[in-house]
């Protein structure tokens, strides 16, 4: 298998864990993976992307504009920014939040819900993801990056198993955080 | 040998455990942080790791421990290289004993710099020679090749990877812990005609290092790190080559997938640069586009090559206006640039017309104390004629609308210069200068020194978050912890602004917003240079003072808050504030503002209810 994934949001999300863990996962499938992350001052409230290649014949951990097959995005208008890199036939899964910039705060200028808007007009393949509800069933907003990630999973859209997700996760996320992030891995379940 | 999944820092990090390294300095900067960060995670017994105060110094604990026999590997981002500049250039020219690494992350964009600056230009002016990673396993492999070359001619030698390669992650063969190296240092031999730099040895040296490079020229043209494609060296009837070097060049694999096999060369050490391999890539060809970021180095030595062996070449790229100027490379900017060189469709699917997206420049966090020290000053110095010098680190982020509390940044340490200067200038202005801790410590002193002798007028504000922010929290003289784990006395800043002579040392905590205002009013109006201490750690070394919360009956809707101090954790929607609980940490700033009082903590107490 061969899969490009983009994660976006915005500085403080938790984007490099959620890729981290799938790129961990497909180690433990034995599949060769690269992947880039925005580190830096972007970090402080800007917006913020992964690139993951899993699969042989990447020369390089940036993906090309239309060479995407699923994008995963933590806030509404980061999403519509990624979207150049998405294929014709990828899949977009969005959570249904907006981060407000200080800029628009203070002078105006972005609309969340025309970004949502966008994507269902522009975006055949796409799921949005209501995780305010699941923040309030799960108790905490803190796991939006595992949320995700289990909706992205149970959509079929990783191409990765179960187990080596669940490992991955065991692996990398501190133990006392350890079933809440795993309870919202599995809440699409 | 084993695969595992490392950032490219990381990997280059564990190709120095692995080449024995006995001595890693530096300091922290993007790109380059994780590099020495991941050698101490991993250190091996017999190695010793700091975080210098600046790179000057690393650079010449790195030369000592060198000159003693060790493998020592020192580490900082481009901007570093000019701090450390100094000792460097006249390391080269006394040599080395142990294996000496330079590595120097460079960062085009620029995405976390000042400038885009090419530490391969640096390696031609400095004459120290360069290795370019263009992937993860690349910079891994590189690492024992450059400590091997550095022991071999006794000269530093550069690895310097751009912010994709140090932050690309792959998963790479790295050798199993048994596989390591170890390297034993012989220790310091006394030899003045060696280490003490004189005039006369610098012309031998001088001699000898030209002689080296001319001779390296031949030899790195067989590097492994060096080639072109394709290797069989078939299609003979070529018209048309491309020459790339670290990331770029693999961005080309990817553009020669889909426009068809070009012959390309790959520069992995760019100084000194392999000519006779870049000759054999040139038999042929009618013209060439380089492919590279930040400088032309490729270009301008392949345009030397041509000139030198009467060559009928069209070198293209960024001198030619075929390749942009400034900014990253990407697959697509390399994709199509090489199409239209090649005369070929870049193809690609329609470009979709996105709406207005918001605009997200990077802010101080919610909860940031630099924000109420911001403030503090704005408020206690309104309608007064003033000048606020800013500098690196999080705290340049104190330039954004509504603080806009930065009127100059320049680089580390600089904003204390700029004040002096300033002063002299135009001595009716309050001037104010703005320094972090770790940026207090790593540059600023000497200029609190030369305020204080010059008899200068200005007000120097520490803003001590007990922290290495910017860079991912790094330890610094002020918090009393190596790099080696140990707790050592803490260096206390009033300690050292008294013992240079200031007489005026205020220290205040900035989230209590009256105290602030008061004490930067009192200490603004004495003369000479004075200090202000804002202390209070970073929202991300410490726990949270709970959460602020708006009264939605209380609030007026006068927008005083949000239009005040622009906390991205405030946001207003339908005529009220609101906060954002995510992000609150409850430091109370805007609770101490608000004119109706509908801002208070919940849940648990914030500090300053």
């Amino acid at each position: 298998m061969s899969k490009n994934i983009i994660l976006c949001g915005v500085g403080g999300q938790g984007t490099v864990l959620a890729s981290r863990l799938i790129s961990a996962a497909a180690m433990k499938e034995g599949l060769p993976v690269q992947s880039a992350e925005t580190i830096g001052m972007a970090q402080r409230g800007g917006s913020v992307f992964s690139h993951i290649r899993i699969g042989e014949g990447a020369d390089t951990p940036m993906i090309g504009l239309g060479q995407a097959d699923l994008i995963l995005g933590f806030e509404l208008g980061e999403t519509v920014r990624q979207l150049p890199y998405l294929r014709k036939s990828g899949r977009v899964i969005a959570a249904d939040r907006a981060v407000m910039p200080v800029t628009a705060s203070l002078s105006g200028g972005y609309d969340p819900a025309l970004m949502k808007q966008y994507l269902q007009k522009n975006v055949a393949d796409l799921q949005i993801v209501e995780v305010e509800k699941a923040f309030a069933e799960l108790g905490s907003a803190k796991v939006l990056n595992l949320l995700l990630l289990g909706a992205a999973f149970y959509a079929d859209s990783l191409g990765l198993q179960k187990e080596s997700m669940l490992s991955a996760i065991e692996d990398n996320v501190p133990a006392k955080f350890l079933d809440l992030n795993k309870k919202a891995f599995c809440y699409f379940d | 040998m084993h695969k595992e999944f490392l950032m490219g820092n990381e990997a280059i990090a564990m190709g120095a455990v692995a080449a024995g390294v006995n001595l890693v300095c530096g300091y922290p900067g993007t790109p380059s942080t994780e590099v020495l960060e991941t050698v101490a995670k991993h250190r091996p017994a017999d190695c010793y790791v700091e975080w210098s105060i600046n790179e000057k110094t690393a650079m010449e604990v790195a030369a000592g421990a060198a000159y003693a026999g060790s493998r020592v590997l020192v580490t900082m981002k481009q901007m570093g290289l000019n701090v450390a500049s100094d000792p460097l250039m006249c390391v080269e020219y006394v040599g080395v004993k142990g294996g000496m690494v330079v590595l120097v992350a460079d960062d085009p964009g620029p995405i976390s710099s000042q400038t885009e600056q090419d530490t391969r230009s640096f390696a031609r002016f400095s004459k120290v020679p360069c290795f370019d990673p263009s992937t993860a396993q690349e910079a891994y492999d590189m690492m024992e090749e450059a400590f091997a070359l550095s022991e071999q001619y006794g000269t530093p030698v550069f690895v310097r990877p751009t912010t994709r390669v140090s932050h690309g992650y792959a998963s790479i063969d790295v050798k199993d812990a048994e596989e390591y190296r170890t390297h034993k240092a012989e220790g310091f031999i006394k030899d003045t005609k060696k280490w003490v730099i004189f005039p006369r040895a610098s012309f031998l040296n001088h001699q000898r290092i030209e002689a080296r490079n001319a001779q390296l020229t031949q030899e790195l043209s067989a590097s492994g790190f060096n080639g072109i494609l394709p290797e069989s060296g078939e299609m003979a009837d070529v018209r048309k080559g491309l020459a790339a070097g670290g990331i770029s060049y693999t961005y080309a694999l990817e553009a020669r997938k889909a426009l068809g096999s070009t012959r390309l060369l790959k520069v992995g050490t760019p100084f000194p640069f392999p000519e006779e391999l870049a000759l054999q890539f040139l038999d042929g060809l009618d013209e060439v586009l380089c492919l590279e970021e930040l400088d032309p180095v490729i270009e301008r030595e392949l345009i030397y090559l041509c000139g030198k062996h009467h060559l009928n070449v069209k070198i293209r790229g960024k001198l030619t206006g075929d390749v942009q100027a400034a900014g990253e490379n990407t697959v697509d900017s390399v994709k199509t640039a090489a199409a239209s060189f090649l005369g070929l469709a870049a193809g690609g699917q329609e470009a979709l017309e996105l709406p207005p997206l918001p605009v997200r420049p990077p802010v101080l966090c919610a909860g940031c104390p630099h924000r109420a020290s911001f403030y503090a000053v704005k408020q206690a110095m309104k309608g007064k004629k003033t000048i606020y010098c800013g500098d690196i680190g999080c705290y340049t982020l104190g330039n954004a609308m509504p603080l806009d509390m930065v009127d100059t940044c320049l680089c580390m340490g600089a904003g204390l210069g700029i004040a002096q200067g300033v002063f002299h200038t135009e001595p009716d202005t309050s001037c104010f200068a703005f320094v972090g801790d770790s940026t207090f410590f790593a540059s600023a002193i000497p200029s609190v020194i030369n305020g204080v002798f010059n008899q200068a007028d200005f007000t120097l504000v520490v803003l001590d978050n007990s922290t290495t922010a910017m860079t991912g929290h790094q330890p610094h003289p002020g918090t009393g912890r190596t790099m080696m784990g140990e707790n050592v006395p803490a260096i206390s800043i009033e300690s050292v602004l008294k013992g240079i002579g200031l007489t005026c040392v205020e220290t205040v905590d900035p989230l209590d917003h009256e105290a602030a205002v008061a004490c930067v009013q009192t200490v603004a109006a004495q003369k000479g240079v004075k200090a202000i201490i804002f202390r209070s750690p970073c929202i991300a070394v410490s726990k949270p003072a709970g959460k602020c919360g708006v009264d939605p009956d209380a609030c007026i809707g006068c927008r005083t808050c949000i239009d005040e101090i622009g906390c991205p954790a405030l946001s207003f929607a339908d005529g009220r504030a609101v906060i954002d609980e995510g992000q609150c940490t409850g430091c109370g700033l805007c609770s101490q503002l608000c004119p109706a009082g509908a801002i208070a903590p919940v849940r648990k107490e914030a500090r300053h209810e």
